[in-house]
């Protein structure tokens, strides 16, 4: 019997309708780094869940230090020493770093806060692990890789030495993500023991001890990383071999079918304009990647670009024709396709049908409708036409709740939606976000099919593999504005990297507002 | 067997069916708990007839559901589209003074002169929902805060206007003279009820909204805006012009249900149905909210909710004969409104007790005795 600091042993999690884990076992020795690998709707989450408390087992038990233990609630993980850090940071934007550490144990005395004994610790903490956070720093004024290590911060505050990482890297640069792994080496070699949950092979080959796959809610086994290759891991995750580069062919350039001049869109959040004097254009027949980290403008760039927001300066033209002020209708019926960044805020009506959703963009065209009334015979031909060609998969077929789908399976039948339509240029703003690699392989296909087919692509992702995989050229933005333009076939991962984190601007800064424009506790 | 009953049971129809009657079963229960403790010794019989009574008054059951069914559909459709129309008051009160309007001021001929003054009530309340809806519309003012204060307005400006007008208004009464019979809506005939032909254009309104939001383009776009307002403007969908439209339709139903309540004809010949203005807010209005969340915002949902909220009124008033106070239905048709309003809360109590219910049966009975059952 080996000596395992936690053992989750033979965990069944049933949701109505679904097993998220069937009899799945894991286990985690003290001071490894053990990676659990799956893809999307694997049970990753479901598993870790457990673990941390939010949901019980039906069957199975955890075990710390070979005693079996109960989980009913995070306070139990807490005193257990289990901490996670979650994908979708639980950090209060308008408290301070420090306040969000001491959330939920806040040190006090008949009631009344105590900060100062809280204040040295986390500077301690800071300091030994080389973190330079401010702990008088509000939230919102620190970048997204700072406030991971708020995060991480707060596990360390309380003293928990089992560490859990849900998807940690998805936010970071490839900087911060060297950095990420650095530390959690050095905790492995504290003696923490670190879950570190991905979908991305090549970080796992670079920093974990151990790996356990999950595929469909079934464990898919448990390997030593020294003993394995990507290849292999992938092939336990997905079942099958998978393609990681994308084939493609090099093709003419066309006309210039999108052209954007000057465009500027202010910000919702603050004072300043989150999109400034942004200018490029986008031939038919080539996939332009619009590069960057998550939040330095481009889903205010989409929004203007797309007519959801308007934009306070610039001229957008359209295979020849001026749509800066044209409504969203407009711009739809002129060649623009879109598909969201957010497909359950703007892509889809989940309370609608499949194939109501299918007609979301063309339900008011002649075919459809009859003076005024929907024709639900056309409607319904259309979406089955639509459900087979693009292998839209659904319990009930046409009629299926949009809710009740799966993501990848809801983002096909956007997709299918936006391609099926008249266009001339595709805007797919983070088209793979959270999908697992068979439908990210299908919509990555699809997108080259469009350029091959002569269309305009634009992609705005913020996944390197992907923004390096399908584009011809790259421009990146950076705090609102293009700091570069960048050949795919030339450049390299780390010279994107450098572009995106702000290091690297190969533009010289004409009309130089950046004066005006702060961001606090940045640097 | 029990496969079906769980598929039955998840069907998004059958929940809401179910958290409505348990609503008004929960209410129901409170309601005679109420009872019991205002008078113990009349509380069954008290009970009885306040389920039953009804029944005993099916004319006047019908006619009072009418003009809530008017101010329900007013409030349910604008709900279908993510609006609070808290506004259906006013609406209602400008329709009762459209009509009477025209019932007095306009000499028209015998045949039409009542379907004009519907008509007008139907443009008094359309008026009264545009405004909240352009303001919401094209300046962004919450349609709630608005409509709240459209309540005021409508109804103090028609208590000036009315309380002006010589002809309308009797001050020795202190109420309307009595309307012509041209402009009262033909009876159904039914001894010692009002009861009229209103109730079918009521339910017929309510059909043509169903098919509106069912079956049309304007629906499918109403829905999606209510469902979720940015894919609508994703979509390219006009909404600013859809919630002035929207907001239109509502007022002219809660308008019509003003106009249904006060060209109803009288039991009494020579007489008429008089407004008394009081300034007070019309309550068929605030009950619309209530007959709408009951009808799970659907236009034939909202006819059943209308005709039991009707009915189970009426019964309050007969509760009387045994010394209860109509305050008393009051009371129980607020706790059930106060039930429906947790209606989706009791979707999912509902759906679990089923489920955990053949859960705890399938291990209990299956499983020790057959282990492969599962497979």
């Amino acid at each position: 019997m080996e000596n395992y600091i936690i053992e989750m042993l033979n965990i069944t999690k049933e949701f109505p309708g679904i097993t998220a884990n069937d009899d799945i076992t894991l286990c985690l020795r003290k001071g490894e780094i053990h990676a659990l690998l799956g893809e999307n709707g694997a049970g990753k989450s479901t598993l870790m869940s457990v673990l941390f408390g939010l949901y019980q087992a039906e069957k199975g038990e955890i075990r710390k230090n070979g005693m079996v233990v109960k989980i009913n609630n995070p306070n139990d993980a807490n005193n257990l020493g289990i901490g996670m850090v979650h994908q979708h940071f639980k950090l209060i934007d308008i408290f301070t770093v420090l306040e969000n550490i001491i959330l939920g144990v806040e040190p006090n005395k008949m009631g009344f806060l105590q900060k100062k004994e809280a204040r040295k610790r986390v500077i301690k903490l800071s300091e030994q692990y080389g973190f330079e956070v401010n702990p008088d720093a509000l939230i919102e004024q620190i970048s997204v890789g700072m406030q991971q290590r708020v995060e991480i911060l707060k596990m360390l505050y309380r003293e928990n030495d089992i560490l859990i990482f849900d998807e940690p890297t998805a936010v970071l640069t490839p900087q911060e993500i060297d950095e990420l792994m650095e530390i959690m080496r050095e905790f492995a070699r504290e003696g923490k023991s670190i879950l570190f949950i991905t979908h991305k092979l090549n970080e796992i080959m670079a920093v974990a001890d151990r790996c356990t796959v999950l595929r469909k809610g079934k464990l898919m086994g448990d390997v030593a990383i020294k003993d394995t290759t990507k290849e292999e891991l992938s092939k336990m995750m997905v079942g099958r071999n998978v393609n990681f580069k994308v084939h493609k062919e090099t093709k003419e350039l066309g006309d210039v079918v999108l052209s954007v001049k000057n465009i500027t869109v202010s910000s919702k959040i603050h004072n300043n304009n989150a999109v400034k004097n942004v200018s490029f254009d986008v031939r038919a027949g080539e996939i332009l990647c619009l590069a960057g980290i998550d939040g330095n403008g481009q889903t205010e760039f989409v929004s203007g670009l797309t007519g959801l927001e308007k934009t306070s300066n610039g001229i957008i033209t359209l295979c020849g024709r001026d749509i800066t002020k044209a409504t969203i209708r407009t711009r739809s019926k002129s060649g623009m396709s879109h598909i969201p960044e957010d497909r359950h805020k703007y892509g889809l009506v989940l309370d609608y049908s499949l194939e109501e959703n299918l007609v979301l963009q063309r339900y008011w065209r002649p075919e459809f409708q009859h003076f005024g009334f929907i024709k639900s015979n056309a409607v319904r031909s259309y979406a089955e036409k639509l459900i087979k060609q693009y292998d839209v998969r659904s319990g009930q077929g046409a009629i299926t709740p949009m809710r009740s789908m799966s993501g990848g399976n809801q983002q096909k039948a956007i997709l299918a939606r936006e391609i099926d339509k008249e266009h001339e240029l595709l805007i797919a703003v983070q088209p793979t976000r959270g999908l697992d690699i068979g439908a990210i392989e299908y919509i990555h296909k699809q997108l080259i099919a469009r350029r091959d087919a002569g269309k305009a692509v634009l992609l705005i992702s913020h996944e390197l593999e992907e923004v390096m995989n399908l584009s011809d050229r790259i421009i990146v933005m950076y705090e609102g504005e293009i700091v570069g333009e960048l050949d795919a076939m030339t450049t390299t991962v780390q010279e994107l990297g450098l572009y995106m984190s702000g290091a690297k601007s190969s533009i010289a800064k004409e009309n130089d507002n950046a004066g005006q424009y702060q961001k606090g506790g940045e640097n | 067997m029990q496969d079906n009953i769980k598929k039955v049971g998840k069907t998004r129809g059958f929940s809401a069916f179910t958290a409505v009657l348990l609503a008004i079963l929960l209410g129901l229960v409170f309601g005679y708990i109420i009872m019991t403790v205002a008078s113990p010794a009349n509380s069954f019989l008290g009970f009885q007839i306040l389920l039953l009574g009804g029944f005993k008054r099916i004319g006047d059951v019908f006619y009072y559901a009418t003009p809530i069914l008017m101010t329900g559909l007013a409030v349910g459709f604008a709900f279908k589209m993510g609006l609070f129309n808290i506004g259906a008051s006013g609406q209602y009160t400008m329709g009762m003074f459209f009509a009477l309007y025209v019932g007095f001021m306009w000499k028209l001929p015998d045949s039409v002169h009542w379907l004009v003054c519907v008509l007008a009530g139907m443009a008094g309340g359309m008026l009264w929902g545009l405004i909240p809806g352009i303001f919401k519309a094209l300046l962004n003012v919450n349609e709630v805060i608005t409509s709240i204060m459209f309540n005021y307005i409508g109804m103090y400006l028609v208590d000036m206007l009315i309380q002006g007008n010589a002809t309308m208004y009797i001050s020795s009464k202190t109420r309307t003279s009595y309307l012509p019979t041209s402009a009262q809506i033909p009876s159904l005939g039914i001894t010692n009820s009002s009861v009229n032909i209103s109730i079918f254009i009521a339910i017929i309104a309510a059909l043509i909204l169903f098919i509106i939001l069912n079956k049309t383009n304007f629906g499918y776009e109403l829905k999606a805006t209510g469902f979720n307002k940015y894919a609508s403007a994703y979509a390219g969908m006009n909404g600013k012009r859809n919630i002035i439209l929207t907001m239109v339709i509502a007022g002219g139903m809660a308008g019509l249900g003003g106009a249904f309540a006060i060209l109803a004809p009288s039991t009494i010949a020579g007489s008429s149905m008089t407004y008394e203005p009081v300034s007070v807010i019309a309550a068929n209005g605030f009950n619309g909210i209530a007959v709408a969340l009951l009808g799970n915002s659907s236009p034939i949902g909202i006819i059943f909710s209308a005709l039991f909220v009707s009915h189970i009124q009426r019964g309050g008033t007969l509760a009387s004969l045994y010394g209860y106070k109509p305050e008393i239905i009051d009371v129980v048709i607020a706790v059930i409104i106060y039930f429906s309003a947790f209606a989706m809360l009791m979707n999912t109590m509902v759906g679990n007790l089923i489920n955990n219910l053949f859960r705890k049966n399938r291990s209990k009975k299956f499983l020790p005795v057959d282990p492969k059952e599962g497979a």
